[in-house]
């Protein structure tokens, strides 16, 4: 369909996302951050919603952080990339749908390089089949798994055994969102939002109750940046990205932080530790840290999931305060026993 | 104290509620013609200094505006006072008198 005029500007805000039949690609690094998010997405959305995801064990990853470290060209991370292709058409599914925002936004970048320059489409095609005897269809539907929960925010909610609501006051827990760089920042009308207005996690927040804290950094990287964290002596300006966004946060006093990349949730997370450490300062109540969380994990906790099933062990800094908050049981000496 | 191996790179950010504006009201008193600035570079493209040293009017003001004084006086230490910026400046601002009087209101400690 065509939009013209007011309708296509507001199309741009918009992201058609997928009903049903999904190919779902895990991020490599997530499976090691935090290990039970993608398990308990492909729960939910299978279990509790009765979607149909498929994965499959022969997928790799995209290439992603290498690319972005520039350690390998792009035309090597689009032949990866036109594997994972292949491996959906084989399967019989169009929609794909990726853990990770860095592949995320891979893919995009890929997909648009392609419909700009169809010569190196078809060169990558040869380099396709010279390398693995396969051919790819492009898919039909391109979308983040945030987009999935995203869209069925209002689903959840409905089953959800608890909201996110201080239990002690009566009021909703004040939430920074944070949303990761490749999702809506290289390719605008690809997100929910664009880039200006992402709604995809504010969106998940204001429907299982919570409030969102708008603050001056909002927009800001985590500080990840890939050449800044890879190389050690460059880790400074990761750190400084981090500590600027927790300068600005801090005097809206926030409970919880809800990420949606691979990435954000991990430094978000463990610089708190480090900057501790250097500044000696330390945010959030009592000076406990403000704890960080990925979207599945928050819709696992409304849903009543165990925390520990959910990987909240791995965190550097303990859930344990909004899970009080919020009212959630949990065994303390059962949280190393998994 | 945990040895990571580096360190936390101080902030480069220029925060307007912490810088001194008394000063820029004091240059705006002086030299009203500050304000007319549209930074077009005129100044800066023709200045024979500038070719030789870091000077540049355009950047000055700039930085005047940003709170770092010191740096836009670093920036018109080369400054002959030739007056050809006046000369060609698309605002008519007497280019001349605002970096007396910016030397003046920065400089001496006014």
């Amino acid at each position: 369909m065509i939009y013209q005029g007011k309708q296509k500007i507001w199309s741009d805000y918009q992201k058609e996302i997928p009903d049903d039949h999904y190919f779902y690609v895990r991020s490599c690094i997530r499976q090691n951050l935090f290990p039970a998010s993608e398990k308990t997405f492909l729960d939910i959305t299978r279990n509790k919603l009765g979607k149909d995801f498929f994965e499959t064990e022969h997928h790799t990853t995209c290439g992603g952080i290498a690319y972005h470290c520039d350690t390998i060209p792009q035309e090597t991370s689009m032949t990866i990339i036109a594997r994972q292709f292949a491996l959906m058409q084989k399967y019989g599914y169009e929609n794909y749908v990726c853990s990770c925002i860095t592949s995320f936004g891979l893919y995009t970048e890929t997909l648009e390089t392609w419909r700009e320059f169809p010569e190196l489409e078809a060169r990558i095609k040869e380099n396709l089949w010279k390398t693995c005897k396969l051919e790819f269809a492009k898919p039909k539907y391109l979308a983040h798994a945030s987009d999935i929960i995203y869209k069925y925010r209002n689903l959840i909610a409905a089953q959800a055994k608890y909201k996110l609501i201080n239990r002690h006051t009566g009021k909703p827990l004040r939430v920074v969102e944070h949303i990761g760089c490749h999702y809506g920042k290289m390719f605008p009308s690809k997100s929910v939002g664009g880039a200006e207005y992402p709604y995809v996690l504010a969106g998940m927040i204001e429907a299982w109750g919570g409030e969102v804290i708008d603050y001056p950094e909002r927009r800001h990287c985590c500080g990840y940046g890939f050449r800044q964290y890879h190389i050690r002596s460059n880790r400074g300006y990761s750190l400084a990205n981090t500590y600027k966004k927790f300068e600005s946060m801090e005097p809206y006093k926030p409970d919880m932080i809800i990420t949606n990349c691979p990435g954000c949730p991990y430094f978000l997370d463990r610089w708190q530790y480090v900057i501790s450490e250097m500044e000696g300062k330390t945010y959030g109540e009592n000076g406990h840290g403000i704890p960080v969380f990925t979207y599945e994990e928050v819709a696992g906790l409304v849903m009543g999931y165990n925390p520990w099933d959910l990987g909240l062990q791995m965190h550097q800094i303990g859930p344990e305060p909004v899970l009080d908050k919020i009212g959630i049981p949990y065994d303390p000496q059962a949280k190393y026993l998994l | 104290m945990v040895k990571f191996g580096f360190a936390l790179n101080p902030s480069s950010r220029i925060d307007l509620d912490k810088t001194d504006r008394e000063k820029f009201a004091q240059l705006v008193e002086l030299e009203p013609d500050v304000l007319k600035c549209m930074a077009c570079g005129s100044c800066t493209a023709s200045c024979t200094a500038g070719k030789f040293t870091p000077t540049s009017v355009r950047s000055a003001i700039l930085e005047i505006q940003n709170g770092r004084w010191q740096q836009a006086l670093d920036m018109l230490k080369g400054c002959l006072l030739c007056g050809k910026c006046t000369m060609v400046c698309p605002r008519a601002i007497n280019t001349r008198h605002l970096i007396l009087a910016i030397n003046e209101v920065y400089q001496s400690g006014k």
